[in-house]
């Protein structure tokens, strides 16, 4: 009678994991579509998935996959070899790197949006911080920021800070992030007292966190686009490039708060 | 070899952080086992589920968990906040509490079967003999169940050496502050500092050696003495 019982239970798990098994290779199979796979700034999260749908809407038979993540680590992953198709960077200093590494069709290059550099606290922050200079302050315990190395949103603050005289004084509040996203989610939980985001990334989160003060003083805020030169489609990645600068692009990327190039 | 003293800092830390650890993770996996395996009360196959739960979530899983109790507007988070002005957040001692919760099950588990696996003839007899509750722990089971609950020690020594992803989570990582090894390695590959990167891969590796090593020998020795008795 048990045996019979685990008999049961055995051909039951088999059935079962041939059946995901075949769901798994069928799956592959039906996928004769085309994928574009794009690596993109962190901070262009929410913007490049609408206009990735919108993309895949009006090219039939496209998947474009995106890779979010910061935009250094990201050039180093095209460094290392990942099969991306398009890189969008948050700044123009990684996109140098990526044309030295010769990663690029340097003629793709170009810049599609524009973005500011802003100070947020978390909503019900009772800490009346109007300014940068105002981090000094002894109460002020953490800063979120980006890693300078990696994360292009934290090497505009660190500009800002070094020219306001404050980097110095304020190193041992900082709190590095992997990507502004990071920066942005410590604020929110209120678990750092302010941090440095691009004004589109505050807007995201609008309902908990509120802005303190416009940053200044740092490179003007220019996102380049471009072709990777180890494409094997290289007529699709233009025709992304195209959409991404093109009228319906620039409206979905406007509505997002970015600006003009 | 320049590289080496930068190793040096999240080296220690590293250290540091896997051996606190493993001390709170050996305390509460040895309490925590006598008493699963000693008493019967209901729901003791939940309360085991959940003490082991740790080794099958995945790490961000616990990094959440821990962030949400922990954070400064956790429900534990924010009375610490409130009354002492301790955050665990971005601090190493967050660390050693991602690094004890990851690696606890494995003291748990491995101190339950030894505790389990003891003759509970020999515990009988040493009640008889008029021995306490406490006494039969600390001069019967604990000694014939040693072996297994420092092996279970190591590997959750190991375990706290390599955690990343809860520790990530609510530790941050910051260098000279709470980047241990496994982080400085991210760290590095992400910017690109690919002999950095050899650099701590290797003394890592070198560590990890080190310590199998050493368990399999303190292991061994005792397996020859308790033989000679």
């Amino acid at each position: 009678m048990k045996r019979r019982v685990v008999n049961k239970y055995l051909v039951v798990s088999i059935a079962l994991f041939s059946f995901l098994a075949l769901q798994c290779f069928g799956s592959s199979a039906a996928h004769a579509q085309q994928e574009l796979l794009v690596s993109a700034a962190a901070s262009l999260t929410n913007a490049f998935e609408e206009l990735g749908k919108q993309f895949e809407a009006a090219n039939p038979g496209v998947k474009v996959i995106f890779n979010f993540a910061a935009s250094g680590a990201l050039m180093q992953q095209i460094d290392k070899g990942a099969p991306v198709d398009v890189f969008a960077s948050a700044d123009q200093k990684t996109m140098d790197q990526a044309k030295e590494k010769n990663l690029l069709l340097a003629e793709t290059r170009k810049d599609f949006v524009s973005n500011g550099l802003v100070l947020i606290v978390p909503k019900d922050s009772k800490l009346a911080i109007k300014g940068v200079k105002d981090l000094s302050e002894s109460k002020i315990a953490r800063i979120a920021m980006g890693n300078p190395e990696t994360v292009p949103v934290g090497r505009y603050a660190q500009e800002v800070l070094s020219k306001a005289g404050l980097w110095e004084g304020l190193k041992p509040k900082l709190i590095y992030a992997e990507n502004v996203r990071q920066a942005l989610d410590y604020v929110s939980r209120g678990e750092v007292d302010a941090g440095f985001v691009f004004t589109t990334d505050a807007a995201v989160a609008k309902d908990k966190v509120q802005v303190a003060a416009v940053a200044e003083g740092h490179q003007p805020i220019r996102y380049p686009v471009a072709v990777i030169a180890g494409t094997k489609k290289k007529d699709l990645s233009q025709r992304f490039m195209d959409f991404l600068l093109g009228s319906q692009g620039q409206s979905i990327l406007a509505r997002y708060g970015f600006g003009k190039p | 070899m320049i590289e080496t003293g930068i190793a040096l800092t999240p080296l220690l830390l590293t250290l540091k952080v896997a051996l606190l650890a493993t001390l709170f993770s050996f305390i509460a996996g040895v309490i925590l086992s006598r008493i699963i395996s000693q008493f019967t009360f209901p729901g003791k196959e939940w309360l085991d589920a959940v003490l082991t739960l740790p080794l099958v979530l995945p790490p961000t899983v616990l990094g959440y968990y821990l962030i949400v109790v922990l954070g400064r507007k956790g429900w534990l988070g924010q009375f610490l906040w409130e009354n002492f002005g301790i955050s665990l957040m971005f601090t190493w001692q967050g660390a050693v509490v991602a690094s004890a919760v990851v690696s606890f099950p494995l003291v748990f588990k491995s101190a339950k079967a030894s505790f389990e696996a003891v003759d509970h003839n020999l515990e009988k007899a040493a009640r008889t003999l008029g021995s306490s509750e406490l006494g039969v722990f600390l001069r019967v089971s604990l000694p014939l169940a040693w072996r297994g609950i420092l092996a279970g020690a190591m590997l959750a020594f190991a375990r706290a050496m390599g955690e990343f992803g809860a520790t990530l989570m609510i530790a941050g990582n910051l260098p000279g502050k709470t980047q241990t090894l496994s982080l400085a390695v991210y760290d590095a590959v992400q910017a690109g500092k690919d002999s950095l990167a050899t650099t701590l891969v290797l003394i890592t590796s070198i560590v990890c050696v080190l310590v199998l090593v050493a368990s399999g020998k303190i292991l061994k020795s005792n397996y020859i003495k308790e033989v000679d008795r």
